[in-house]
């Protein structure tokens, strides 16, 4: 694993939960969580999580540190905040779960081909390219990101929506070329270097 | 006695006029009910109607019977000194029971007409009752228990103006709470733990001029009734002295639950394996050195606790405590945030199975979690003792479903065992039994607390696992001994808090208990009742059903074994009269005959007249409150129910069965309060016997050549008002179903 | 001068040539007709969406949508921010919500920001509103009710309100478990609700539509059966992402699961449009994919 990993590890040595508490976005929370389930029953990816919010708690809890970085779970979510407003401890768990799987993907530990994982990493590449998502770039990055080949076969998958859109001119074939973004591209790219920096500083991430 | 002279009176208001024919009622009376005086009023509660009743009165008529609304309606209004009143419930159960319809109108009429009769009936069998001669007047409240819950209902008893006796066992007062380092918090925000302040309330118990204080003593004997108790206290190694009283509040507490039974769990192998006793006295002593917490075994600083809950507790497999007690989830918090506050960088975990914080535990609780006190949910297998003096914790996750887990090197281990009552004597296990089960035996003490002469036994009932006996709805410190009331965890698993809660219920229960036996009266719940049974000495065979039934031991034997009935212990619900095969026990304005007789004046129609005659006798705390509300929701039911309120079913002679049936009523209902484990008998044991005693009625049935249906005893709570009437109507349907009784007309 | 001014920050699906710009085509003819003026934020960038989080992280996300604000507060002094996608307006309302209860966070968006032209600093200053808060709080239900010339006589709408209008904030006096501000706008433009719809608030999948395709279409499914099965004519949503999911993958959904789905998904502001008097094009109801035919005759009714 990376070096990061594994000076996190030697870092906080079994206290997994402290280094969620100091690195995950709302990792403080983790702790008030009472284990009633509620989250987990309102999930509407629910039954495809392998362990549910309220599960990768307790593992938290429990120490199981690579049994939940490594985990396929937190990447289901849709952001739907069904289980932030259901909570009844109002802990943030939408933002707990982008924030484990933010992490998990930092430390080299989130499973590699997870598609969200890839289309996320893909989705923010893009928008920050310019300052603004270039959707046709977006989607046929996501077509042809395993290869020429299997791209070709999604495209053609998914050729009847790509017309549909072209047609009722929500998609513009061009946009490649004549996408133009935000003005001021350089100003955006400084500001997210320092806010990157500023996060690793303060989590103890920075190479 | 002077002349019976009976005043009937019919009331017209409320729509009873338009519904009655009140004229043709009132001919009822004095042709068939042999009123002397009968009249009609248009609106009999108000003061003209009252003063026309209490004139005739003066003028001679001494039983009156009073045709109006339900007898839990105008109660203050028909009081009459020293007259006997029979009311009969026009209002509710016959007018609001029968739709307003003209078809109707006949049946409506002939029920009313019934009423009257048996309300006529009733009269001339009862008197107006007067209090018992013999009545103590004691207002002195003992107390046996020195523990904050005795200390409490003695405190408040003082400060009410009575004097108290405060009997204690051990050599100082604090009892169990003494013994803690601090208290789960009682006061806002509810997020540390508190002083017990303790200390602040023995002061204040020992320096209250009210409160006399026994300490090093025990209760070794206890006679006599309500106002006039008789108590042996008797100091160790010192002389007896023997004082009275009028209530006895028993507050002697809990004993936690010996841990030694829980080798599983590593206690005894390692001395770093502690009950939440042994915890607290850990705490105490090492705050009392200004040190932090160490491991017994060697003096290293503890750097992990894992808490353990439900030790030997909620133990389903019967080797063990079967219940909760209700407290431990919130000491175990507590503990952990000892450890917090000497280092938050100790490792506290609880393991739980399903976290019980009452009253405010929740803020407790989450403060517990941002202290950083870990909960995890699984049950704990065994612990194992390490060489280093560390132990293990063997569970299964049961969020993770992992049957393997382990908390490893754990400092300290420390049980949540539960409170075991220490309620004295289990009276309902013979002293020679054998076959007590294990889950009983642990706990079974052979000790008595107070030493009763009672003929039913030394100590108060307990309901189940050894918790003493109460009504858990309604009054919740009112034990099976009239005059004695238990509070804390004597009387269900509880919590400081509660615990204070429920001495200051007590001793305002045995405040009333000596007010009312000043004057005479019943405690709850016939509460201000003046009435008490008497039996008749020649006819009494001897065969101590009374004295075994009694739910309240109120009866005893004399030196020639004939009952000896103790009315201040009485609470006037009639078992004992329902009991005896003789009948030979009634009270002035209650019994078998004026019961009876109300059943023998109900006109019966001959077997071809289509109108069958169902007797439902009805309990007047719940049953007969039910009937009233179904009539008052505007529920109907059949015409052909006569209706007669029981003081509780337990009081219901199976004479009144029998007699009904012979003379040619089609079915008989009974309703009575749930009994079990969860009753709701207001007189704990009533509906429980009827329903014992019923269940024979199927061979006097059968010798009567009945069907089994002509005889149903049902269960109702005070809220069934809508089932109440369907429960009547399936009745009376079942009974179209047999048809008629072949008795009528005999 | 319009009666309302708002500063506008209209998001990257809105854009022309995009996914939602039939969103955007009828939210400006909705605002004309209600003399409300959108102010764009200038150079404004994308809030980096729910998705943006595995690659973005904390801070870079809250810097982003500091930007859009700060630029707001510097040009469009005195007004309140207005969102029409939905994800937009949570992205902007939650960095605006985070950094109000954390000092130590705003410190560092600030820090970030500087490194950003046009001499940036965020304050706070202006609320962040959805388009739909506007209509229905600043210019209330009867004003909405005025303009109305077309009613949507017969049609039922099945409202599909989602997930980030909703959640967590969601509109004030609305519950999360069955908000009504949808009905209620379908009703003042003469349109009949779905009023037992009872997947109004179920989640499409969100982006996961591109990542877990069979996951979010079986979501989807549920969304659209249910409005079929309450007889409803017509979706109708405030939401982008919800619009292209519902609408789109219909094809491929009857392709998996043999259905036969084939029904509309509208924006509220297409259906105001609509009866307000504006033409189809006006209402964007040129660039649904699947046509919203009896919108279209209303609209070239005379």
């Amino acid at each position: 694993m990376s070096d990061l990993n594994t000076s996190m590890v030697e870092q906080y040595r079994n206290n997994f939960l402290k280094e969620v508490e100091a690195n995950v976005e709302g990792g403080t929370w983790v702790k008030m969580c009472m284990q009633c389930g509620v989250c987990s029953g309102s999930c509407p990816l629910g039954p495809a999580w392998e362990h549910p919010p309220q599960e990768l708690f307790m593992m938290i809890r429990a120490g199981k540190r690579e049994e939940v970085l490594k985990s396929e779970s937190m990447w289901m979510c849709t952001s739907c905040y069904n289980c932030i407003v259901r909570c009844p401890r109002e802990l943030p768990i939408t933002h707990i779960m982008h924030g484990l799987a933010n992490y998990a993907h930092r430390l080299g530990l989130a499973p590699k081909m997870n598609p969200t994982r890839r289309f996320a990493k893909m989705f923010w590449n893009n928008l920050v390219k310019s300052g603004r998502v270039n959707e046709i770039e977006l989607s046929v990055g996501l077509y042809f990101m395993d290869g020429f080949k299997t791209g070709v076969a999604r495209a053609w998958a998914m050729k009847d929506i790509g017309l549909g859109m072209l047609k009722t001119g929500r998609l513009n074939p061009f946009g490649f070329l004549t996408h133009k973004g935000c003005k001021d591209k350089r100003g955006i790219h400084r500001m997210l270097k320092k806010a990157r920096e500023i996060e690793d500083r303060r989590k103890g991430l920075a190479a | 006695m002077t002349d019976m002279k009976i005043g009937a009176y019919v009331c017209q208001g409320c729509g009873l006029g338009e519904r009655l024919d009140t004229k043709a009622l009132t001919m009822v009376a004095q042709k068939e009910g042999k009123a002397h005086v009968v009249r009609e009023h248009e609106f009999l509660c108000n003061s003209q109607g009252v003063a026309m009743i209490q004139k005739d009165i003066d003028e001679g008529v001494n039983r009156v019977v009073i045709g109006a609304c339900s007898r839990r309606a105008k109660a203050e209004a028909f009081t009459f000194e020293n007259v006997a009143v029979a009311r009969v419930n026009l209002r509710e159960q016959v007018i609001w029971s029968q739709p307003p319809t003209d078809e109707a109108r006949e049946l409506t009429q002939e029920m009313a007409a019934d009423y009257i009769r048996m309300g006529c009936a009733e009269a001339k069998k009862i008197v107006a009752p007067t209090p018992n001669a013999a009545h103590g007047t004691n207002k002195r409240i003992l107390v046996v228990g020195g523990g904050v819950t005795g200390m409490t209902a003695a405190l408040e008893s003082a400060r009410a103006g009575y004097e108290v006796l405060l009997v204690e066992k051990a050599p100082a007062l604090g009892g169990y709470m003494a013994s803690l380092y601090k208290r789960v918090p009682s006061r806002e925000p509810f997020a540390d733990p508190q002083p017990t302040d303790i200390e602040a309330l023995v002061a204040a118990v020992s320096k209250d001029p009210k409160i006399t204080v026994h300490l090093n003593s025990r209760t070794t004997r206890t006679s006599g009734a309500p106002g006039q108790f008789s108590v042996d206290i008797t100091a160790e190694s010192g002389p007896t002295r023997t004082e009275n009283v009028g209530a006895i509040v028993m507050a002697t507490g809990f004993t936690p639950y010996d841990a030694s039974r829980l080798p599983e769990f590593g206690y005894g192998k390692s001395p770093n394996i502690l009950d939440q006793a042994g915890l607290e006295a850990l705490a105490r002593s090492a705050a009392a050195k200004g040190e932090p917490m160490r491991r017994p075994s060697d003096g290293k600083e503890v750097q992990s606790v894992a808490f353990i809950q439900c030790a030997g507790q909620r133990d389903a497999s019967g080797t063990h405590l079967k219940y909760c007690s209700g407290h431990c989830c919130n000491t175990s918090m507590k503990q952990a945030m000892y450890f917090k506050a000497q280092n938050p960088n100790i490792d506290t975990a609880i393991i739980y199975t399903d976290l019980r914080t009452p009253g405010n535990g929740e803020d407790f609780y989450r403060s517990a979690q941002t202290k950083g006190v870990i909960f995890t949910k699984g049950k704990v297998q065994s612990v194992a003792v390490n060489g280093d003096g560390s132990a293990s914790v063997h569970f299964h996750d049961l969020i993770l479903d992992d049957k393997a887990a382990v908390m490893k090197d754990v400092d300290l281990v420390v049980l949540a065992t539960g409170q075991v009552p220490n309620s004295g004597v289990n009276i309902d296990i013979p002293p020679d039994a054998t076959d007590v089960p294990v889950t009983e035996a642990g706990k079974v003490q052979s000790v008595s607390v107070l030493n009763l002469t009672y003929r039913q036994g030394p100590d108060v009932p307990q309901l189940k696992y050894g918790f003493t006996d109460s009504h858990f709805i309604c009054f919740p410190y009112e034990t099976r001994r009239t005059g004695i009331y238990t509070a804390g965890p004597v009387r269900r698993p509880m919590d400081i808090t509660q615990a204070v809660e429920d001495a200051t219920g007590a001793a305002l229960k045995a405040i009333q208990a000596v007010e009312n036996a000043g004057l005479g009266r019943a405690a709850h719940p016939r509460s201000g009742d003046l009435s008490f049974p008497t039996f008749r000495r020649e006819g009494c065979t001897q065969c101590k059903r009374c004295t075994v039934e009694c739910p309240f031991g109120a009866i005893d034997e004399d030196e020639q074994r004939y009952p000896q009935f103790n009315e201040g212990r009485c609470r006037r619900c009639g078992t004992c009269m329902g009991a005896c095969p003789v009948r030979v026990i009634s009270f002035e304005n209650y019994s078998v005959d004026s019961v009876g007789s109300q059943i023998k004046a109900v006109d019966v129609p001959d077997e071809f007249s289509e109108k069958p005659r169902i007797l439902l006798l009805a309990c007047e705390n719940d049953a007969y409150p039910a009937l009233d509300m179904a009539g008052v929701s505007g529920h109907t039911s059949s015409a052909f129910v006569r209706t007669i309120p029981v003081r509780c079913l337990g009081s219901v002679n199976m004479i009144w069965i029998t007699d009904a049936l012979n003379s040619g009523y089609d079915g008989v209902m009974l309703m009575g309060c749930k009994h079990g484990d969860d009753y709701q008998c207001h007189f704990v044991k009533g509906s429980e016997l009827a329903s014992y005693r019923m269940s024979k009625i199927d061979d006097t049935l059968q010798n009567l050549n009945l069907e089994k249906d002509r005889v149903r005893v049902l269960e109702v709570a005070i809220s069934d008002i809508a089932r109440v009437p369907q429960f009547i109507n399936e009745y009376a349907e079942k009974i179209q179903e047999i048809g008629m009784s072949p008795f009528k007309g005999f | 001068m319009a009666r309302k001014e708002y500063s506008f920050y209209p998001g990257c699906s809105s854009e022309r040539l995009t996914s939602a710009s039939n969103y955007m085509v009828s939210v400006e003819s909705m605002c004309k007709k209600l003399d409300v003026q959108l102010n764009e934020i200038p150079d404004w960038n994308c809030c980096g969406a729910s998705i943006g989080y595995a690659e973005g992280g904390e801070l870079p996300r809250h810097v982003m949508n500091a930007r859009n604000l700060a630029i707001s507060e510097q040009v469009n002094k005195g007004q309140d921010v207005v969102a029409t996608c939905a994800a937009c307006w949570l992205g902007a309302k939650e960095t605006k919500d985070r950094l109000a209860h954390d000092s130590d966070l705003l410190a560092e968006t600030n820090e970030a920001l500087r490194e950003a032209g046009m001499n940036l600093q965020y304050k706070g200053e202006q609320e962040v509103r959805h388009m739909v808060e506007v209509l229905i709080e600043d210019l209330g239900y009867d004003e909405l009710k005025k303009p109305v010339v077309k009613p949507l006589e017969g049609i039922k709408f099945a409202g599909y309100v989602g997930c980030q209008t909703n959640r967590p904030f969601g509109i004030a006096g609305e519950s999360f478990e069955n908000p009504k501000y949808l009905d209620k706008l379908v009703e003042i433009v003469g349109g009949e609700p779905v009023e037992k719809y009872d997947q109004k608030v179920t989640c499409c999948g969100g982006a996961l539509a591109f990542s877990e395709p069979e996951k979010s279409q079986a979501q989807i499914k549920k969304i659209i059966e249910s409005a079929y099965d309450h007889g409803a004519d017509m979706i109708v949503t405030p939401c982008p992402v919800c619009q292209m999911n519902v609408e789109v993958y219909q094809g491929q959904i009857n392709k998996r699961y043999g259905t036969k789905f084939n029904i509309p998904v509208t924006y509220y502001s297409q259906l105001m449009t609509v009866a307000y008097g504006g033409t189809a094009k006006e209402a964007g109801l040129n660039g649904q994919i699947i046509r919203a035919q009896r919108l279209e005759e209303i609209a070239a009714k005379r």
